[in-house]
């Protein structure tokens, strides 16, 4: 919500002007009408879960008393408004029910899952802007040529390969036949629990503890995942940049540049790829967005213990409160990715003012 | 002598008719354009490709019987995880089964879900975003803000909340992907319908006192229709890609029917010592979504009207 307000208060400058202000003003409540929307619908779901809430609390061996006491604690002999009322209460005050698999708080099981999956995502994001953007430009510049030709197949693999395939096809040929990187799991398990955690990204805290053994342990099983995730996000990022480089080449000031005697690579990286800066950034943002998507499968396939695994083992159990909590989770993650990107978008580029 | 009469193969009539400078009616007119249309297309190789693979699968759906050799159920343990071979092209599984003969039969489980996907998103999609774009003011606002909250989840992630919701299962698979993929046709067809509600022609039919909803049926959804079809097209790939995963999940076709998501999921723990379990129906459901994606680019190529 920050940016949001921020914006409003500074988008065009110190005063926010009326005009600017109804905007922002806009924006915020459309937002919260999509967090209300979020809500209905993962209420919705956790409703047509076929789990009986009493019985995922008290397990299934219960006398009828018990029964009816929890049936009324849990409140649901109340209408639904109520019960959506009561949700929305309980989910603003960060109370998201317990796990019924592993009796914690579902909130406690989310901030714990959570880091592994920003470590994975974040990687995942460096492979592919990485590769993604110096590809882009490459295929733009070259327009036609084989490098061209060859970003256009790796986008069309990236939306036509099953991600779950290529995880486990990753896994078969670099762990299983040329033992290049590390199996399932964050690091090797004597390693596991050695370096006191700080951030919950094990990279992170074993270069904090500076214990390179379980540094080194944790890269060889970060690397491939994510560099499988990192290819998804390679074939969209290097599609964007190739088409947002593409229209600046065509652009007169290229051609003016280029008649002043200016070099092609001066042209290409100090004009061209300066105006599609603030672009490639949002398309940045938004690639963890879709990174969400991918990583609920990656996890499952790598043994990740994030958010997506939770996601995937609370699905198989039936457990309410944890399927309807982590979709939530996501969708308020996946929103909040957009309006920052957007944000950044109107924020930095001054054609946007 | 004969050498003549190879050089200079004679034109059809009918395409003579197609291909005349000097159309002579309204609908040899519209026919002809069509035609150019079916031409471009077809000089599209890619396209072509992707169309190739398209009717071999549907090929393959409608002669599973007669090309899989095998019962796709029936297990035989005696010939578990067997490497490919005569008998059995593509291997066995760790029942027993014929891998080859349950990807033929998975084909029909994997165009089933398309195919129902499409029929139930694209007129949803098209009903609602040509609505919200003709109506415009409060319908509009109403229908795209609804349109936002399902648009606010990455896909897969709301399919998986439906599909748990509904219960594990084919039919469920479908609607719980029709439900989270007819947001951007209906953002789609909406946009198409601002730009032409304020169309002479539309306030031609409306002075002859046309209904608005005669208006959205009759003159906004066919024009919102090409581009429409061409976005469910490149969206298949998507769908097909999701039902995957929702069955390498779990949460698709139930066992022991053949689905080739599901069919990965269990090859899984038998991947490093038998690969061809996991290979082959992850090849078929990257081919599948490819020649979606191949099709669906030079479908958008063909129609785009700046381009042709």
């Amino acid at each position: 919500m920050a940016p949001i307000t921020r914006m409003a208060a500074f988008g065009r400058g110190a005063i926010p002007t009326s005009a600017g202000l109804r905007v922002g003003l806009g924006r915020v409540v459309s937002v919260l009408f999509t967090l209300l929307g979020l809500l209905a619908l993962t209420f919705f779901i956790g409703r047509l879960l076929p789990a009986d809430p009493v019985l995922a609390v008290t397990g299934p061996e219960v006398t009828k008393a018990t029964y009816d006491r929890v049936y009324l604690e849990l409140g649901l002999d109340r209408s639904v408004w109520q019960q959506f009322l009561g949700y929305i209460g309980g989910v603003l005050q960060g109370d998201l029910g317990r796990s019924t698999t592993t009796g914690q708080p579902v909130m406690q099981d989310l901030m714990r899952a959570f880091p592994a999956t920003l470590e994975l995502s974040l990687a995942a994001a460096i492979v592919g802007s990485a590769v993604g953007i110096p590809l882009g430009i490459a295929a733009a510049v070259n327009r036609g040529s084989w490098i061209d030709h060859i970003a256009r197949i790796i986008g069309l693999a990236g939306y036509s390969i099953p991600i779950f395939w290529m995880g486990l096809m990753g896994l078969f040929l670099f762990y299983a036949k040329l033992h290049w990187v590390g199996p399932s799991g964050r690091v090797d398990i004597f390693y596991e629990g050695m370096v006191p955690p700080v951030t919950g990204m094990m990279m992170v805290d074993a270069a904090i503890a500076g214990d390179w053994t379980v540094f080194r342990s944790a890269f060889a099983h970060l690397i491939l995942p994510a560099s499988v995730l990192g290819y998804y996000s390679t074939a969209y990022i290097s599609r964007m940049t190739r088409s947002f480089m593409l229209e600046q080449m065509t652009q007169e000031y290229v051609i003016a540049a280029r008649a002043k005697g200016l070099s092609r690579s001066a042209v290409i990286w100090r004009h061209a790829f300066k105006n599609i800066r603030v672009q490639l950034l949002t398309v940045v943002a938004l690639v963890f967005g879709g990174l969400l998507d991918g990583t609920v499968l990656i996890e499952t396939v790598f043994g990740w213990p994030g958010v997506g695994q939770y996601l995937t083992r609370g699905l198989q159990f039936n457990d309410i409160n944890v399927v309807m909590s982590t979709v939530l989770m996501i969708g308020v993650l996946f929103l909040t990715i957009n309006v920052v990107s957007d944000w950044l978008y109107r924020r930095l580029d001054p054609r946007t003012r | 002598m004969s050498v003549c009469d190879t050089t200079t193969p004679k034109r059809p009539r009918w395409r003579a008719w197609l291909e005349t400078d000097t159309p002579q009616s309204v609908r040899q007119a519209s026919l002809q354009e069509t035609w150019r249309k079916v031409l471009y297309f077809r000089s599209q190789p890619l396209g072509m490709i992707g169309l190739a693979l398209l009717l071999l699968l549907l090929f393959v759906v409608v002669f599973a019987p007669l090309l899989a050799t095998h019962n796709p159920i029936a297990q035989d343990l005696d010939a578990r995880l067997l490497p490919p071979s005569a008998q059995y092209w593509l291997g066995t599984d760790h029942l027993g089964r014929d891998v080859y003969s349950r990807i033929v039969y998975g084909a029909r489980t994997t165009l089933r879900i398309a195919v129902l996907v499409a029929i139930i998103v694209a007129p949803l999609g098209l009903v609602i975003g040509a609505t919200a774009g003709y109506l415009g003011g409060i319908v509009d606002e109403i229908l795209m803000r609804i349109t936002d909250v399902f648009l606010a989840f990455p896909g897969l992630i709301l399919a998986l909340g439906f599909a748990a919701a509904l219960g594990p299962g084919v039919d469920n698979a479908i609607i719980a992907i029709a439900l989270t993929a007819w947001p951007p046709i209906a953002r789609l067809a909406r946009a198409e319908a601002l730009t032409i509600r304020q169309a002479d022609y539309i306030a031609a039919v409306r002075l002859q006192g046309a209904s608005a909803a005669r208006i959205i049926v009759r003159h906004v959804m066919p024009v919102c229709l090409p581009s429409v079809t061409v976005r469910v097209t490149l969206n298949m790939a998507g769908v097909i890609l999701t039902a995957a995963g929702l069955g390498f999940l779990g949460l698709g076709a139930q066992p022991p029917w053949p689905e080739w998501g599901a069919m990965v999921a269990v090859g899984r723990q038998f991947m490093f010592d038998y690969p061809w379990v996991v290979a082959a129906p992850g090849l078929a459901i990257a081919a599948i979504s490819l020649a979606f994606n191949l099709l669906g680019d030079a479908l958008r190529d063909t129609l785009d009207p700046r381009i042709g």
